[in-house]
């Protein structure tokens, strides 16, 4: 029984990988699909908050990420985007992170041709800008001033939409998608606790905890953040929410199948390490 | 070939290059590693000059368009080849002019701001009435006010933590263990995203390409 433990104890890490990878490719590729409820909770926060929203609202979204976190990031922008033009929610993108401005026009143009929204009338995307934190402190001034034209060089004046938006207090809300710095904490401490106006946003898993304490909400008052979608997981919530399961909904069979198959791994690396590890180190003196 | 089918396909080989790492370190994955590398150096010295030097100091700078030249923007240009002089040992000293600039700037931008959001706010929301919110909301609310202060307790080092402290400190370092895996839990949710993203790519997008690029 030792030797067996030990046996499984020293398994070559390929073996591991190997039953990752079959763990996740398996339910993609059949398709395995799992019951998702969603109850009360950030997402859900977010997405009443948006829902809620009158039709033509306005809703600045920054698309704070690049491609190295698109798997988490792409499928609640495009959750969020249908939500917020399937409304008749106006929505004014930008970037603080340059690959952002590109992954966002993807996203915006393809949900604007399926649902038959117009450029310029119903959304817009005024790209890149530099500066982080301090552009954000620039956009409670004059939005004009720090992006005189759009993606595609049209002048800011000569946007329709853009016509009666001058500074960041123009805005209903702001929604964040963000992958590191800039993004959550500037679009916080500017956005919402300097100009007051309400954030919302979603984030990659890695961060989400880091979040959580602006979700707090006393009685009386706004809490820094109206919701928040974290990871793989907060963008399946609101495509379930919105019911119209994407990518990520997909993903999260997958995801429940390879963390099992972690909880396995951990579970049996602990029998080993206290059947045989252990004994060892305490007999050589401690470790 | 369409570009699309291209590009497709040079995201797909480049990523079985890098995951063929996981068996072993082998010429396919340095490879993809240096070309990674290289490309990223390159496509941000170029994205830096066009899209952050140019219309952020240059286009102001000669007056592009219909604007007028600003002879003051030669300051900041001046300040960043300061900056430059790091590689020069003789004049290196220089250099910190810039630095203290932003640094300087930099803190009294964030200061007030990073301690209001972070940290008033959040002090201020664990000051919270332990009652009033039924029992769902009591142990909530005592969970949190009790975490957070054991959680302090723990890194006071003035007292010995024996006793009471000692039993507070245990509490608090059991709270920060218990938040330590709560972000290992995430951090392993979002590795797994990022792996079940890629083999989305590969399972939906390369593989049904395969055929049409073997003409079968």
């Amino acid at each position: 029984m030792k030797k067996l433990l030990e046996r499984i104890g020293n398994v070559d890490r390929r073996i591991i990988f190997i039953l990752m990878a079959l763990a996740v490719i398996v339910p993609l590729a059949l398709e395995l699909t799992m019951e998702m409820p969603v109850g009360e909770g950030p997402s859900y926060d977010l997405y009443e908050y948006v829902e809620d929203l009158p039709a033509d609202s306005r809703v600045l979204m920054s698309f704070d990420y690049d491609p190295s976190t698109k798997p988490e990031l792409q499928p609640m922008a495009r959750a969020l985007v249908t939500h917020m033009m399937s409304n008749d929610v106006n929505i004014v993108a930008m970037a603080l992170w340059p690959q952002g401005a590109t992954l966002g026009q993807t996203i915006l143009s393809s949900v604007s041709d399926s649902l038959g929204t117009e450029q310029y009338q119903d959304w817009v995307n005024l790209g890149y800008k530099t500066g982080g934190q301090v552009l954000i402190v620039r956009l409670g001034s004059s939005l004009e001033a720090a992006f005189p034209t759009d993606l595609e060089e049209v002048p800011y004046g000569e946007i329709p939409m853009l016509s009666d938006i001058s500074t960041l207090r123009d805005f209903d809300l702001v929604i964040t998608l963000s992958a590191g710095d800039p993004g959550i904490p500037a679009w916080v401490m500017i956005a919402s606790d300097r100009f007051g106006v309400p954030v919302g946003g979603g984030c990659t898993a890695v961060s989400a905890p880091q979040f959580y304490p602006y979700l707090q909400e006393r009685e009386g008052e706004r809490p820094q953040m109206e919701g928040l979608l974290g990871g793989l997981r907060g963008a399946a919530d609101y495509e379930t929410l919105i019911e119209r399961p994407g990518l990520a909904a997909a993903g999260m069979s997958a995801q429940s199948i390879a963390h099992l198959v972690i909880m396995v791994f951990i579970v049996i690396g602990n029998i080993t390490f206290f059947a045989t590890g252990r004994k060892k180190r305490t007999k050589g003196g401690g470790r | 070939m369409t570009t699309g089918i291209l590009g497709i396909w040079a995201g797909a080989l480049l990523t079985l290059c890098l995951y063929s790492f996981l068996y072993r370190d082998n010429p396919f994955y340095r490879f993809a590693e240096h070309l990674f590398v290289g490309m990223s150096a390159g496509y941000w010295a170029v994205y830096t000059i066009f899209y952050v030097l140019k219309p952020n100091w240059w286009d102001k700078l000669v007056g592009a368009g219909d604007a007028d030249p600003n002879m003051l923007w030669i300051i900041p240009g001046v300040l960043a080849l300061l900056m430059l002089l790091r590689v020069v040992p003789k004049l290196a000293v220089y250099s910190r002019l810039p630095l203290a600039l932003i640094v300087g700037g930099g803190a009294g931008l964030q200061l007030v701001t990073f301690f209001q959001t972070n940290g008033l706010k959040q002090v201020e929301n664990t000051i919270i009435p332990l009652t009033g919110g039924g029992t769902v909301g009591f142990v909530n609310n005592l969970i949190l006010v009790s975490g957070v202060v054991c959680g302090l307790v723990y890194f006071f080092f003035s007292k010995a933590h024996k006793g009471f402290t000692g039993g507070m400190a245990s509490t608090g370092i059991t709270i920060l263990m218990v938040a330590f895996g709560a972000s290992f839990g995430y951090t392993v949710m979002a590795r797994i995203s990022l792996l079940i993203g890629q083999t989305q790519f590969l399972l939906f997008e390369w593989l049904p390409t395969i055929p049409r690029v073997l003409g079968l």
